[in-house]
């Protein structure tokens, strides 16, 4: 890339550290060659340093007593905290999208979308005659359909060694676009669902995280591209066992 | 949600300018918050969230009451008083300078420069696209400078200390 393309996006996102180490080089190639330009950014470095001189000491100021959280708010959001962490409030799905700050609908989508795959497996599991679209006896055409509804080449994992068989697949409306949903059923007819969706970022990844209501478990799993949520009404030993063999097979 | 007193303390502070505005601001996010925790989603950013809560009520205050008529509220406005402000080789401080900053750039700067938010971060709280982060950002670093040194036209009449 050459030197006339850096913009003033870059000079500030080299100013605030947020560059890439190849585009760090270049914008410091650039004003080698532009002394004042140099010169701006240094001057917003100073300035930087000078806001953090100014305010950071308020960092360290007793907190006025008018603004110590109250004990009674902090009891209360420990309770609260505990209601939150029951975050499968199946009874207000409705709801969800309706609500709340957009800062929250954005970031909490770590959450969300879990939630959405218990939703899908409580919605879907009991189904008798239509539990999926798509049975286990075309498996090939269900992985290909899917795949190419996801834009992205699934791979669905074989839980035979653990009792699990594939019942099939469907098709799911996410947040962002298409989802996937496979489910698999033991010998006694308990069900699991493997939920899969497109992350919006490649580079996420995260480890196994669980939620439990109302009985239904979901380990969820960021895993570069996509995002896995496996949902059972089984007990978390149980759920993790499987997860852990779905990533395994799932990164071989 | 008490650990990030000090920063949003921090934040209200160079926010307002005030010392007791910026406690009443802090005092007031923390009752919203309070009031709407069951809004919070767990594992997303609560200090993000916290902010977020913050700049929704302090722009509903600015915008309700206009506490401080050098706080203009966007740019257009800013470049209108722009033409009547005192003599900008005389402001040597920072918090005079900050003041000067129009309330959305003044924002974005505290929140990338101070706060280190990232700029999607900033854009989550702020709710405005990234690439308004930038340009506000760009525009309140640049007015800020200008402010600190004293412009070329005012150079001259800067006092030396």
């Amino acid at each position: 890339m050459s030197e006339s393309q850096i913009t003033e996006a870059d000079l500030h996102a080299y100013v605030d550290g947020a560059l890439p180490a190849g585009r760090t080089a270049e914008v410091e190639a650039y004003l080698a060659g532009y002394p004042e330009e140099a010169a701006r950014v240094a001057a917003y470095r100073e300035q930087i340093a000078t806001l953090r001189r100014k305010f950071d000491p308020v960092l360290d100021e007793p907190l006025p007593r008018g603004l110590q959280v109250p004990r009674r708010f902090t009891m209360r959001l420990l309770w609260r905290c505990a209601a939150v962490l029951a975050w499968i409030t199946l009874g207000s799905v409705v709801g969800w999208h309706t609500h709340g700050y957009k800062i929250t609908n954005a970031r909490s989508e770590g959450t969300d979308w879990a939630r959405r795959a218990a939703v899908a497996h409580v919605v879907y599991s009991p189904e008798v005659r239509h539990p999926v679209e798509v049975g286990a006896g075309e498996e090939a055409h269900l992985v290909r359909w899917l795949s190419k509804r996801l834009g992205t080449s699934l791979k669905v994992p074989h839980l035979g060694t653990l009792g699990y068989s594939l019942v099939g697949g469907r098709l799911l409306p996410g947040e962002r676009g298409p989802v996937a949903q496979f489910m698999y059923q033991d010998g006694k007819g308990q069900r699991l669902t493997l939920y899969v969706r497109v992350n919006a970022d490649e580079r996420s990844e995260t480890a196994f995280l669980f939620a439990q209501e109302q009985g239904v478990g979901v380990f969820y799993w960021l895993d570069r591209k996509l995002g896995y949520a496996l949902s059972g009404a089984v007990d978390k030993p149980e759920l993790l066992r499987i997860a852990t063999a779905i990533h395994g097979q799932l990164n071989p | 949600m008490t650990p990030h007193l000090p920063r949003l303390r921090r934040y209200a502070r160079a926010l307002t300018g005030e010392r007791s505005a910026a406690d009443d601001l802090v005092q007031d996010t923390l009752e919203r918050a309070l009031s709407r925790f069951h809004l919070w989603r767990q594992g997303s950013d609560l200090r993000a969230w916290l902010f977020t809560i913050m700049h929704n009520i302090y722009v509903n205050q600015t915008r309700s009451r206009i506490r401080h008529p050098q706080e203009p509220l966007d740019e257009s406005d800013a470049n209108e008083l722009r033409s009547r402000e005192p003599d900008w080789g005389e402001l040597r401080d920072i918090d005079e300078a900050l003041a000067r900053l129009p309330g959305d750039q003044r924002s974005v700067v505290l929140l990338v420069g101070v706060e280190q938010f990232t700029y999607e971060e900033a854009a989550q709280v702020l709710d405005i696209p990234i690439g308004t982060v930038m340009s506000r950002l760009s525009r309140g670093r640049e007015r800020l400078r200008l402010l600190l040194n004293g412009d070329s036209r005012t150079a001259t009449l800067k006092v030396v200390k």
